[in-house]
């Protein structure tokens, strides 16, 4: 990939943390306000996808830290495992079990098998995603230059 | 507004099917995106438009005080639209392949397997 | 019960893994099942001689009420007698025949699950069960024909057997639908007790000809008749086995079971009797007509079925005892004969019957075997045969219309059947000895247990009628008639009618077969029986279906993706007008109060991007444009009080333009292809159906009202899913599975991405490796 510039170097480094901070607070609220695992998960690999353009496939690996491809198996294994404690309460399957946790001033916090499921749609869109862009990144660089990566 | 809606959604299925009718594959694949957009927006409209009125509940109340907007209707796209970008993905790719392995745009000599 | 009708299935399952292990004792382990299940059977015979119905029933999908139901009574026990004893007898035979035999497990494994399949049809009660035994006992059949799969005669006669039985076996499923329909019941029992219900249905004609179907094809009645010769590809035990004693007699099961409820009318006597003389008759013909010695005891297994569905047609008391009568010794004596050719084919190599002679004096017991189960076959007194055939005739002379045509095809049968019974009875045992392919030994006493207990059999129940009368034909008669009958099965019954036919038939039929070289030749010589047979119509038939899927996929398939798209389209815009027309005759009046400026203006900018993305000759305008209309599209959903879609397809145009830009400017710039002719055809077809979609959002909005499902959701989503963005709850609670499955395809997606990715680098470093060479 072609060199870019020092601006958008820098701003890709500073961005890549808020924005990944910022897809996380998207997924936690997604169950009251505008958000969730989707939404969540597109933000996290649009921020990704900027690192990517700009400091090269390599890091965007680095900064991704695991393989793409392991992230939707995680996340179906999370997704899929969300509907299983309704199966020890014997009701149906994916019925969702809620815990409130009563510790913080600023309200009861509900904690439910629906938010794990949202988890896993995080993982399973940002493992998508990010195993599209990033094969393709790497397709697109191999055949010409096969030596130059982040160059 | 829902007549209005009613054109942009004709327009755009017509420009999707006009490309989908191509020989270029690089067409066939914009047609492509055009045509989830119309699908997306005719699910979204038939579910009713409402201004001003998000399928949200207000904090410690039990359900919206009014008229808020379809909700059903907003899951279904909003998947849809993740969706399709998988599926026009694998696509892209798909029409790569098989443009690197034919070597020719012209869907008319992809036609044969065993080249 | 179930574990009975199941056991097969489950020793199938492991007989591959077991064959090996036992070597040379295989078929005499195996047989130890059939032999079990055949004393458990012979243990509900007093319940059932008695005049009992046992009735096992098992719930099988509960949620729908379905009973997975087993029903014992004569009939079905009589079936299930003769399927695990001969059963029992065909693998002890079968371990010796083929002993060594490289599939030997294969075969092991596909017997044993055809006896399992053939079980489970005689003794189901439930419709929808019956017809999946049907098919099973179709597939193995299959499978047993195609055992030499190298040999293309055998894989052309298997493919034949499936495409007959089974189409015939999806007329029968349709007949049952309807059957069941009009008795008001999925079970034997309901339709048995509905019997004048669906006599006098509106459907009643369609119903008896859709099962007539089934029965016929399976029973191989004229004009179906071929396929059975041909089954003869089979190793022997499985023709003495499938195609005599048991699977071909499932047609004949189904009409004598039936014949309490459907039985009785004219359509019912007339087909069934004029069918079943027709067959029996054209069985007798080609019989004399053949040379193999499995070829005439194929035809004739023809005729003997032809004579069944004769007997299930005329209906009465009489008639009910001759069935059960005719059936027994015909699974006795076809049995015995058949294995007796497969050991005189084992242990002389010998197949035409015009090539052997002289065989009795190596071989004097099964010479005697031969002689008993040829004098059964040929009604000869005091075999079990004979009473048979006396019943057969007293049967015929009590039927009331076309009795001069059926009785004139059954004696002219009969005589070709004691022709073809005196013709491999003696034709092989006597005479000068002939040079043959090996040195004719006695065969081993596995082989020669079967066909000898067999004939033994008919021979006994001849001289004592009552053992199999009392305990068993009765009931058996008793259910094939609908009630109690007093059977009298006796071997004299006075100079009568019956004895004066049955002599008559004797004569001439040793007469045939005294001149047999002779007649052969000249049937040989009647050529039409080839240019206009059945097989003909089946083989024209298949041609044609070949042709016509030739012809239709050079029209559809013609590898045009957008003809592919053209016709989809077309199709669905011709239903879409069919429906828009008949239910709202009238397009929705345009209205557009309350639309504001900057909506317009989103609108058109979405169209113009549309319109651009189409006309451009460059592709990066063509994309961007594509990302103009799709940012368009969402600020309409923001606009329109969706923010969670907005957002979402927000961050998505981004990432699709981004990805376009990475793979189509790898592609080569747009071809102008197309001449304007064409373009002008597509762009009106595009028009219309554009036109079409807007009609039909202006018909679904004029007709929307929030719906209760969404109102379900509107309203719950707090109080059940503890969430206040209804859109995200839906998601994640309300219709998880759904989610579910959507980030399943999205994973699947991408996984397909990077395989295709992944295999083209392989291919360029295996070629990049080759290069240097």
């Amino acid at each position: 990939m072609r060199k870019q510039s020092v601006i958008l170097r820098t701003a890709a480094h500073v961005l890549l943390p808020l924005l990944l901070l910022f897809s996380a607070f998207l997924l936690l609220r997604g169950h009251n306000a505008p958000g969730g695992g989707f939404i969540a998960g597109l933000v996290a690999s649009a921020a990704l996808a900027l690192y990517l353009f700009s400091l090269g496939i390599a890091s965007a690996r680095h900064a991704l830290g695991v393989d793409p491809r392991r992230l939707i198996g995680a996340g179906l294994v999370i997704a899929i495992g969300s509907a299983l404690p309704a199966a020890f309460f014997g009701d149906a399957f994916f019925t969702g079990r809620w815990l409130t946790l009563d510790w913080f001033p600023s309200g009861p916090l509900k904690l439910g098998t629906p938010l794990l499921f949202d988890l896993g749609v995080y993982l399973v869109v940002i493992g998508s995603v990010m195993t599209i862009v990033l094969t393709l990144a790497e397709a697109e660089e191999r055949p010409d230059a096969p030596s130059n990566e982040g160059d | 507004m829902e007549s209005m809606m009613a054109l942009v959604v004709g327009g755009l299925y017509a420009a999707a099917i006009y490309m989908m009718l191509r020989r270029s594959i690089v067409k066939l694949v914009i047609g492509l995106v055009l045509l989830g957009n119309a699908a997306n927006l005719l699910i979204f409209t038939s579910g009713g438009l409402t201004r001003g009125a998000p399928p949200l509940v207000p904090d410690g109340a039990a359900m919206p005080a009014g008229a808020v907007a379809d909700p059903l209707a907003q899951a279904l796209i909003l998947t849809a639209i993740v969706i399709g970008f998988g599926v026009l993905a694998f696509a892209v790719v798909l029409i790569h392949r098989a443009y690197e392995v034919v070597g020719a745009d012209d869907m008319d000599r992809m036609k044969d397997t065993d080249t | 019960m179930l574990l009975a009708v199941l056991s097969g299935f489950l020793l199938a399952a492991v007989a591959p893994w077991l064959v090996p292990r036992l070597g040379a004792h295989a078929g005499r382990v195996l047989a130890l099942l059939p032999v079990g299940l055949f004393l458990w059977f012979a243990s509900l015979l007093p319940a059932v001689g008695g005049g009992e119905t046992l009735l096992w029933e098992y719930a099988w999908v509960p949620g729908l009420d379905v009973q997975l139901g087993f029903l014992v009574d004569g009939l079905s026990l009589l079936f299930a007698l003769l399927i695990s004893g001969i059963g029992a007898l065909v693998t002890l035979y079968a371990g010796s025949y083929l002993a060594g035999h490289r599939d030997l497990a294969r075969f092991f494994v596909w017997l044993l699950a055809f006896m399992a399949s053939m079980l489970g049809l005689v003794l189901s009660d439930g419709l929808i069960a019956l017809f999946v035994f049907w098919e099973l006992t179709s597939i193995t059949s299959f499978l047993l024909i195609g055992f030499a799969h190298e040999d293309k005669t055998a894989r052309q006669a298997a493919l034949q057997g499936l495409f007959v039985t089974v189409g015939g076996g999806l007329a029968l499923l349709a007949g049952f639908v309807l059957l069941a329909l009009a008795a008001g019941g999925w079970s034997l029992s309901a339709v048995l007790d509905a019997g004048d219900a669906v006599r006098e249905h509106a459907h009643y004609a369609v119903i008896a000809w859709l099962i007539f179907l089934g029965a016929f094809t399976k029973s191989a009645q004229v004009p179906f008749h071929f396929w059975l010769p041909n089954a003869m590809a089979a190793p022997t035990p499985v023709s003495a086995y499938l195609h005599s004693a048991t699977m071909v007699k499932a047609g004949v099961y189904l009409l004598a079971r039936f014949q309490p409820a459907l039985g009785g009318t004219d359509l019912w006597v007339f087909t069934l009797t004029l069918v079943g003389a027709a067959t029996l008759f054209t069985g007798a013909l080609l019989a004399l007509r053949s040379s193999g010695m499995k070829r005439m005891l194929a035809y004739s297994t023809v005729m003997a079925l032809g004579t069944l569905t004769l007997l299930a047609g005329i209906g009465g008391e009489t008639a009910a005892i001759a069935f059960v009568a005719f059936l027994l010794a015909h699974s006795l004596y076809k049995g015995a004969l058949f294995l007796i050719a497969g050991v005189i084919d084992h242990e002389t190599g010998c197949r035409e019957v015009p090539e052997m002679g002289g065989f009795g004096r190596a071989m004097p017991v099964s010479f005697a075997v031969a002689v008993l189960a040829a004098l059964s076959a040929a009604g000869v007194m005091p075999l079990f045969g004979f009473i048979a055939k006396e019943l057969l005739f007293e049967s015929a002379l009590g039927l009331a219309a076309w009795q001069p045509v059926v009785l004139t095809l059954t004696l002219a049968g009969l005589v070709g059947g004691v022709a073809v019974a005196a013709v491999v009875g003696l034709r092989p045992w006597i005479g000068r000895p002939v040079t043959t392919p090996r040195e004719p030994h006695e065969a081993p006493l596995d082989l020669l247990a079967g066909p000898a207990l067999l004939a033994l059999l008919g021979l006994l129940f001849g001289l004592l009628p009552g053992l199999a009368e009392r305990g068993l034909l009765a009931a058996a008669a008793g259910a094939v008639h609908g009630q109690a009958v007093t059977p009298n099965l006796a071997l004299w019954h006075g100079l009568n009618l019956p004895l004066a036919m049955s002599a008559l038939t004797l004569v001439a039929g040793l007469l045939v077969a005294w001149r047999w070289d002779g007649i052969r030749k000249m049937l040989v010589g009647l050529g039409f029986v080839e240019r206009f047979g059945a097989e003909r119509g089946y083989d024209a038939g298949m041609l044609g279906l070949v042709r016509v899927a030739a012809w239709q996929t050079r029209l559809l398939q013609n590898g045009h993706l957008r003809y592919y798209i053209l016709t989809t389209l077309s199709a669905t815009a011709l239903l879409l007008v069919y429906a828009l027309v008949t239910r709202h005759a009238v397009i929705p009046p345009w209205s557009s109060s309350g639309v504001r400026l900057y909506e317009v203006v989103i609108g058109a900018v979405v169209l113009m991007a549309a319109l651009v993305a189409v006309t451009t000759r460059s592709r990066l305008g063509a994309v961007a444009s594509l990302g103009a209309a799709g940012f368009g599209v969402a600020l309409i959903y923001v606009l329109f009080s969706a923010p969670d879609v907005g957002i979402t397809q927000v961050l998505i145009e981004t990432l699709t333009v981004l990805m376009l830009v990475l793979v189509l400017f790898r592609l080569p710039s747009f071809l102008g292809l197309t001449p304007g002719r064409i373009k002008l055809r597509d762009a009106s077809i595009s028009l219309t159906i554009g036109g079409l979609m807007s009609w039909l959002l202006l018909d679904a909005v004029a007709a929307h009202h929030q719906g209760s499902i969404s109102r379900y959701f509107v309203e719950n989503a707090v109080p059940a899913g503890h969430g206040q963005n209804i859109v995200n709850v839906i998601l994640v609670d309300f219709r998880a599975l759904d989610t579910l499955g959507e980030i399943v395809v999205l994973g699947l997606a991408a996984i397909g991405v990077y395989a295709m990715i992944k295999l083209r680098a392989e291919d360029r470093r295996r070629r990049g490796k080759e290069e240097p060479r």
